[in-house]
Order: structure tokens, then C-alpha cells, then sequence
């Protein structure tokens, strides 16, 4: 497949989706005009393909204006970035930002235009003809889990905001961009509806392998999105930056630990599976809760406490293959954050 | 309208006035109409289009609204004597006078319109990679329509009775009838014919805002609508 930015999609039928281009960042600095330290500083990064990398840090130490300059929303005052083999900087604007998907916190929808149109904002001004596009908004709105018979000519105020949510994601999918850009996207709904959405935009990520900048400052969040985590300090200077695992097993400094704070050993359930546990006895199992073996810990765990016993089961297709008891969860999260430890 | 028996200085005889000369009414109602509708036309065109121009620029826009706002002071039948010099007499002058009148509300609220998009929709325009005239043309405009349009519809109510000036410059319109009504006071029909031109005068803006409402309300997307949709 082409790793060239600017040419267009390939068409679906013959390709399937086009997945991610590899970003890299050397020495990008941003100063704002009247600023007098710069806002980022000398900033290097490399960003494997069809990966999403998420950036956490405190507020205003630079995530967006980092991830910004990707697509000159922001442009930088000195530095290279290139995606694919392309040197951005060098590229239209215009034409850079219609093959690069841009979702921010705000969500901006066009109020005035339909859910249809403005997910078929992009495909319009990249000339698709209409049937191509309806088609694509169709399929789209299905992705992001939104009837299209019921929603496709509804305006953006109609919507709940986890709805809008959605409906900016799909309209920064629609041209099928090989890089995503996304600033706190899930920020503006409650813990509930966030869940929800960011397990199905993993979902969805697996399919599709887009090469992602996803920012946040939620660090959960960004443990359970992220590839790699980049934790971000001061104008934007790289603290750590690794797989969510080795971040939360061996933060690189007590900055980052006090990021993490309490909620590691929490967060680090959710990385390991229950089939990872010892598991008891399958005689021990209860015939009621019960779990899959590539559920993660942190569900089990959920599920253990709710069901008020001593033990759930462990079952694949019906079949129970064990029980899982709260001993045998802490003794796993024990042996996986030491395993992580000396990496 | 109780008419007291004093020849030229009342209503006596409206009725009998009114049936003789309907159709001179119309005539002028009709020019009356024509002028304003051209000349709120014309200014919608250069207003909306010195909107689209100035509104992210600081010094431009405060030339420009100062400009329009110091033209629209400027006593309307001096403008027209100024202009006569130049323009002579007749509808052109007119126009040209309704129209520098008619500039400021639309200027106006284009900016404040285009202004109001909020920072969100502007950054996800670009993001999406609209070209600033795209920008404009396809978000700014129709968000900003509503606001725009209401600035439309002052002018307009503003020019409908500055139009009657106009009959000084020998223009079109109901100015006619209410200028020699007045400057014929005493004679017969004097105070019928002001009278009733001025209620034309009244009824055209009442019927013209209100066409306005209509149309503000049937142009305006959907999706911005104040009163929801579904
Ligand atoms: N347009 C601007 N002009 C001047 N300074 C700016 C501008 N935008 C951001 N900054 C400054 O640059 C720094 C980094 O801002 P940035 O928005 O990138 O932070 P952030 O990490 O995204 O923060 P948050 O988590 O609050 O969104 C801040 O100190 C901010 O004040
Ligand atoms: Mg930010």
C-alpha cells in the first residue's frame, strides 16, 4: 500500500480501509507570538504506524499544541515532522488536514448541517461523487454505533453528547485517513458514557489500525487507549514514553509516579487476563457470574464483588474451565507488575 | 376619525377622496415599494460583502462600522441636497442615498454574525480542510444568516420612511403626497392626501416586517433554528 499522504484512498472494494502511516516528530519547537518561553521545545518523537499513542500531562504543558502542529493547525516555529515519507511542512495545509482525521474536545459539529452532511464533509471536498459518499456516511454512522435510519438527517443540537461524540469521530474517519488526531475526544461525557465509547472506539481501532495522536489527561484513559503512553512535563518535554504495562510498572521518575498515583494497581488489572491468574478448581465455580478467559482482572474483579461470593467462573463457550477467587487476581497483578518491573 | 368641519385642516371627505384617487395612491405605494426593495437589495449586497471583508480584521472593521454609522447621522434631506450636485435628481440619487442609510444595521450584524461562530466550529472547519472562503461561504454564512437577515429587516424598516424624503429630489414614492399635502395645507383634500400617504407609509413597513419575519423563518437551516425542530 502507498505511503504516500496525499494520494487518495484506494478504492474500499479492492483494498479494504487504509491503515496507519508512521509520524515522526525531530526538534519541533513552538513559541506563540508575545510568548516568551517556548510552548514546545525541541520535541522528537517517532510514532510507529497503525499505532495509537496517547499524550497525558498536566494542564497547559503542551499536549495540543504538540499534536496540532501534525496537522498545521498550529504551525510549528521550527522543527520537522513527516508522515509516511512526506515532509508536512512542505505539503498545502488545505490538502493535509483533508487526509488527516481531527477530532477536538469541543466536538464542533456544523449546527446548520445534517448528522449525513457533516460526517460527508470531507468526502465532499475531496470531490466523491454522492452516491460514494451517502454510501460512506451509511457505513460510517453504523461504525460509531448510530442507526443511520434514525439519525442521518438529524441536526447536532438533536443529539446527546456522547452522540455527538460518536458522530465527530465518524466525520474524522470519513475519508479514511491514514493518521487521526484526537484531542480529549471522550471529554465532555459522563464516566459512564466514556467507557462505553472508548471501548467501542478500541474496537474499532483494531480494525482499522489507523495511526493515532490521542490526547488526554485522564491518565486511566490513556492506559486503556494507548499503544504507548507519552508522559509529557513542561513545554511538552518527554518524560516517559513506553507501553502503558512498563509506564505503570517502572515510571521513569516520582513525576510520573505521582501521575499514575493511586489508581495504578486498578488501572493495572485492566492489562492482565484472567487467563493470566492461577485459576482455581472448576468444582469450586459457582453456577451463576461468570467470566471469559481474555476478560481483563479489573472486569473480573468488578464482577467478583458485585456477585458478593467467594469465587466467579471462568468459562469459554459455555464450558467452565476454572474459578477465580480474589487471591488468586492479587497474586496475579503481584507477579505481572514485578515481571514489568526489571524491564 | 371624528372630522370637524374646517375645510383643508381635516379629514373631511376621505372617503370620497379615497375613491377618486386610489389608484395615484397605489401608483406611489408601488414606486415606494420598488425604491426601498432596490435599494435594501443593493445594500445587502455591498453590506454583507464589506461583513465578509472586515469581520477578523480589527482597523477595517472599526473603519468601516465608523463610517457607516457617522453616514447613517447625516440628515437625510441634506445627504439628498449634497448628492444632487453629483447624482442630479430623480431615483438615482434616491437610491444612492437608501442605500448609504441601509448599510449600517447589515455591515453590522454581518460582523457580529460571522463573529459569533464559535471558536469550536471555526477550528473543526479548518481541521477539515475548508479553505477560508469555503469557510465562510459553507459554516460563517449560514450561521450567521439569522443575524444577518434581522439587520436586513431594520434597514429596511429604517429606509421605508426615509424614502419619503426622496420626493424632494423629485424621487419616487409616497414622499409625493404627503409633501403636497403639506405644502398646500388650507386647500381642499391637503390634509386627506398627507394623511392617508402617511398610513400607507406605515402599512407598507408593518407588511414588509412582516414578510421579513416569514422569510427569516423560511431561510434559516434548520439545525439553527431558535425553537427545536422535532
Ligand atoms: N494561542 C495561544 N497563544 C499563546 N499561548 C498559548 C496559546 N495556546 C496555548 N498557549 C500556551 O501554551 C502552553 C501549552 O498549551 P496547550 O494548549 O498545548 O496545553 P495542553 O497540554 O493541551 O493543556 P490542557 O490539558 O489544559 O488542554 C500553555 O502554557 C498555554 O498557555
Ligand atoms: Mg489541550
Amino acid at each position: 500500500m502507498s505511503d504516500r499522504l496525499l494520494e487518495s484512498a484506494p478504492d474500499e472494494e479492492a483494498a479494504g480501509s487504509r491503515t496507519g502511516l508512521g509520524i515522526r516528530l525531530t526538534d519541533v519547537s513552538k513559541t506563540y507570538p508575545g510568548g516568551s518561553a517556548p510552548a514546545v521545545d525541541g520535541f522528537t518523537m517517532d510514532i510507529p504506524a497503525g499505532e495509537l499513542v496517547v499524550f497525558v500531562g498536566p494542564s497547559g504543558c503542551g499536549k495540543t499544541t504538540t499534536m496540532k502542529m501534525i496537522n498545521r493547525i498550529i504551525e510549528p516555529t521550527s522543527g520537522s515532522i513527516t508522515i509516511g515519507d512526506e515532509d508536512v511542512l512542505t505539503l498545502d495545509p488545505v490538502r493535509l488536514r483533508r487526509r488527516v482525521g481531527y477530532v477536538i474536545q469541543q466536538i464542533g459539529l456544523f449546527p446548520h448541517m445534517t448528522i449525513a452532511q457533516n460526517v460527508g464533509v470531507v468526502p465532499q471536498l475531496l470531490g466523491w461523487s454522492a452516491a460514494r459518499t451517502a454510501e460512506r456516511v451509511d457505513e460510517l454512522l453504523r461504525t460509531v454505533a448510530l442507526d443511520p435510519g434514525v439519525f442521518a438527517h438529524r441536526y447536532p443540537r438533536q443529539l446527546s453528547g456522547g452522540q455527538q461524540q460518536r458522530v465527530g469521530v465518524a466525520r474524522a474517519l470519513a475519508a479514511d485517513p491514514p493518521v487521526m488526531l484526537m484531542d480529549e475526544p471522550f471529554g465532555a461525557t459522563d464516566p459512564i458514557t466514556r467507557e462505553r465509547l472508548q471501548d467501542e472506539f478500541l474496537e474499532l481501532q483494531r480494525r482499522l489500525r489507523k495511526t493515532i495522536v490521542f490526547v488526554t489527561h485522564d491518565f486511566a484513559e490513556a492506559v486503556r487507549l494507548g499503544d504507548r503512553i507519552a508522559v509529557l512535563g513542561d513545554r511538552s518535554r518527554i518524560v516517559q514514553y513506553d507501553t502503558p504495562r512498563r509506564v505503570l510498572a517502572a515510571p521513569a521518575d516520582d513525576y510520573v509516579a505521582s501521575f499514575i498515583g493511586s489508581t495504578a494497581a486498578l488501572t493495572g488489572l485492566g492489562l492482565v487476563r484472567v487467563a493470566d491468574a492461577e485459576l482455581g478448581p472448576a468444582s469450586e465455580a459457582p453456577d451463576t457470574a461468570g467470566v471469559h478467559p481474555d476478560t481483563d482482572l479489573r472486569t473480573a474483579l468488578d464482577l467478583l464483588v458485585s456477585s458478593c461470593g467467594e469465587r466467579i467462573a471462568v468459562r469459554d463457550g459455555g464450558r467452565v474451565v476454572g474459578s477465580l477467587g480474589l487471591a488468586a487476581i492479587a497474586a496475579a497483578l503481584a507477579a505481572h507488575t514485578s515481571s514489568n518491573g526489571g524491564a | 376619525m371624528e372630522a370637524q368641519p374646517l375645510d383643508g385642516t381635516t379629514l373631511h371627505g376621505l372617503d370620497a377622496y379615497l375613491l377618486r384617487r386610489w389608484d395615484r395612491i397605489l401608483e406611489q405605494a408601488a414606486e415606494h415599494l420598488v425604491v426601498v426593495a432596490l435599494s435594501v437589495g443593493i445594500a445587502a449586497a455591498i453590506g454583507i460583502a464589506i461583513g465578509a471583508l472586515v469581520w477578523n480584521r480589527p482597523f477595517p472593521r472599526s473603519v468601516s462600522l465608523g463610517v457607516a454609522g457617522v453616514l447613517i447621522t447625516i440628515p437625510s434631506l441634506a445627504l439628498l441636497g449634497l448628492l444632487i450636485p453629483v447624482l442630479g435628481i430623480g431615483w438615482t440619487p434616491t437610491v444612492v442615498s437608501l442605500v448609504l442609510y441601509a448599510l449600517l444595521p447589515i455591515v453590522r450584524n454581518t460582523v457580529v454574525g460571522l463573529r459569533e461562530v464559535p471558536a469550536a466550529v471555526m477550528e473543526s472547519a479548518l481541521g477539515m480542510g475548508y479553505t477560508r472562503t469555503q469557510t465562510l461561504l459553507r459554516v460563517q454564512l449560514p450561521m450567521a444568516w439569522p443575524v444577518i437577515i434581522t439587520g436586513i429587516r431594520v434597514s429596511t424598516q429604517l429606509i421605508v420612511g426615509i424614502a419619503t424624503v426622496a420626493a424632494y429630489v423629485s424621487g419616487p414614492g409616497l414622499g409625493n403626497d404627503i409633501f403636497q399635502g403639506l405644502a398646500s395645507l388650507g386647500s381642499i383634500n391637503a390634509l386627506n392626501r398627507t394623511f392617508v400617504a402617511t398610513v400607507c407609509v406605515v402599512v407598507l413597513a408593518l407588511l414588509l416586517d412582516a414578510l421579513f419575519i416569514l422569510i427569516r423563518r423560511s431561510t434559516t437551516p434548520r439545525g439553527i433554528r431558535v425553537r427545536p425542530a422535532a
